[in-house]
């Protein structure tokens, strides 16, 4: 076992997954899975629904077996070395599990008792933690009085009692409202500016767009693509979208949109012109006075839609 | 079918002692409540039965019928205590609050908030075990330093049903679940094994059928402590509630890691 606040690997990886596994029953969920977070970066793992985000963490946390393939967690090999590995990782669940019977600071000392940090420095550490989290002057209240949003931000200082290695985030904003999601957002760039690792899961394209570093798109247990936001829109996507709708856009799309855009699709009554070059189909659309239409840059959203398809996932 | 990897010995590591302070810091806050509620139900069985029946017979097995029923509620209420907190409370934890997943995403294993359920459990079974105590020799019964002794009989009660409501806690898609637990195996429990009458006036098929339970080996050994002689046979009564316990307790951990480690 490492001592105490020693170093990762020498390589700065943080994570390492490879080759990893695992099936229930007849499905296979993770389906050889291959990436790596080294130290400072913001790594967003996205999929739809069932994509397998959520297994590859409970692997990664030592939680489940996989099946195969290999895990190392700070430094440490995973499910073997899952507790010590576990003391350095600060984990955000999907779903709030706060001590609903504690107030805030209860809270902190509680989860810090579960990593063995003695109390005398608990107690240093929880001051700058309720500040982070916005909640200084709510550290003798019940959490049942606090919002949502606070209780995010109280979750996300209670993965940080242990001062952690690695930041694991599973879908951190779902549920908050713009303000609360911002909130959380500047917490995270924040501890990003500080040195921080993060592994970040979500399907809000605009929460990976604006905090990975990095990231990867897994779709039935595979990884289909994985670089920086921006490489990855340039690889896969065309520069332009326009957005068609209305009721006649259907049908200016394959009458005109077809011909004009370099990919299109539509969605409900939406038609997605993707261009390289937009001036054809803007032309076009000033000749069609009764047509509403958005012309904007294409982002990771297309990219996700392009990759993983339209179709619903439950 | 369940797979083999849930079927591995239980892992120990003493971080359980975190999650039963976490229990206990909750507990403190209600306790006054909590002790009361401990306390009521077997006494109102005490005073209205001890009293009311005990008018007709005034003696059972040698002593007064209130004594007698008083030995059987220091039994009866740590049977429920731990049963109680073992499933209400606990799923309370596991399911609705999602405690326990929070708990092992830190460096605890599920084994070992299993291991901590299990103390706490047993150790409210002795909390409410000291508070009938403490109403028994206000009563005037149970004067001898026997007597203790039922506090850490008290604690083996608890580890026995607080293992089987750790399993009915793996198994329960909701609390209504555990009203079969209730119906079905503790008020048989209850009405078999001595805490009203003694097993003797049973059928012989059901008095030799009381010996599968674990509440009547448990009454066996507090009746005799509570007046103040020394139990017969108490490795055989201790041996039956431990081996229940140790049991239930493993059926609990391999139900509960095919539950939560998926």
């Amino acid at each position: 076992m490492m001592a105490k606040g020693a170093p990762p690997s020498d390589d700065g990886v943080v994570l390492r997954v490879a080759g990893l596994r695992k099936s229930y029953g007849d499905s296979e969920v993770v389906r050889g899975l291959d990436f790596s977070i080294r130290r400072g970066e913001c790594f967003g793992l996205l999929g739809p629904n069932g994509a397998g985000k959520t297994t590859t963490l409970r692997c990664c946390l030592g939680l489940i077996d996989p099946d195969g393939g290999s895990i190392e967690l700070v430094g440490l090999p995973v499910p073997q070395a899952a507790r010590a590995a576990r003391v350095r990782v600060g984990v955000v669940p999907q779903m709030d599990n706060l001590d609903p019977d504690f107030t805030v600071t209860e809270n902190l000392v509680v989860y810090g008792r579960y990593f063995g940090i003695p109390y005398a420095t608990l107690r240093a550490r929880i001051p700058k933690l309720l500040e982070f989290a916005g909640l200084s002057s709510k550290g003798d209240v019940g959490i049942r009085t606090l919002s949502g949003g606070m209780k995010r931000r109280l979750t996300l200082a209670r993965a940080l009692v242990n001062d952690p290695e690695l930041l694991i985030l599973d879908e951190p904003t779902t549920g908050l409202d713009p303000q609360a999601r911002h909130l959380i957002w500047n917490g995270l760039r924040q501890l990003l500016s500080q040195g921080k690792t993060i592994l970040l899961t979500t399907h809000f394209m605009d929460e990976a767009e604006r905090l990975a570093t990095r990231l990867a798109v897994i779709d039935h247990g595979v990884m289909i693509a994985s670089d920086t936001p921006q490489a990855l829109i340039r690889a896969h996507v065309e520069p332009e979208v326009i957005e068609v709708f209305g009721d006649e856009a259907l049908a200016w799309a394959d009458a005109h949109g077809r011909a004009l855009a370099t990919r299109l699709e539509t969605a409900g009554e939406t038609a997605f012109c993707y261009a390289t070059d937009p001036k054809p189909l803007l032309a076009a659309l000033a000749d069609a006075p009764g047509l509403r239409y958005l012309h904007r840059p294409a982002n990771l959203e297309d990219l996700f839609i392009k990759l993983t398809g339209r179709e619903l996932r439950d | 079918m369940i797979a083999a990897v849930y079927f591995r010995p239980p892992e120990f590591s003493l971080r359980w002692i975190h999650v039963w302070r976490r229990n206990l810091l909750v507990w403190k806050k209600l306790a006054i409540a909590s002790v009361l509620g401990n306390i009521a139900d077997p006494l109102l069985y005490m005073l209205a039965l001890g009293y009311g029946i005990g008018a007709f017979v005034p003696e059972v097995g040698g002593m007064k019928y209130i004594a007698f029923i008083g030995t059987g509620m220091v039994c009866q209420s740590a049977m429920f205590t731990s049963s109680f907190e073992a499933m209400y409370s606990a799923f309370s934890r596991m399911h609705m609050q999602r405690t326990w997943e929070a708990i092992i995403n830190a460096p605890l294993s599920l084994d070992d908030v299993m291991f901590a359920e299990w103390m706490w459990a047993a150790s409210k079974a002795v909390v409410s075990t000291a508070a009938i105590l403490a109403v028994i020799l206000l009563l005037g019964f149970g004067h001898s330093w026997l007597a203790v002794w039922v506090l850490p009989l008290g604690f083996l009660i608890g580890l026995t049903f607080g293992a089987f409501g750790l399993v009915m806690n793996a198994l329960a898609p909701g609390y209504d679940f555990f009203t079969y637990f209730f119906t079905l195996v503790l008020t048989p429990m209850l009405l078999l094994s001595g805490v009203f009458f003694p097993v003797a006036q049973m059928p012989p098929a059901l008095a030799a059928a009381a010996e599968f339970l674990p509440l009547k080996h448990a009454i066996d050994l507090a009746r005799p402590l509570l007046t103040g002689t020394a139990p017969a046979a108490v490795a055989l009564h201790v041996a039956v509630l431990f081996a229940y316990a140790c049991v239930a307790y493993f059926a609990a951990l391999v139900l509960t890691r095919r539950r939560l480690l998926k």
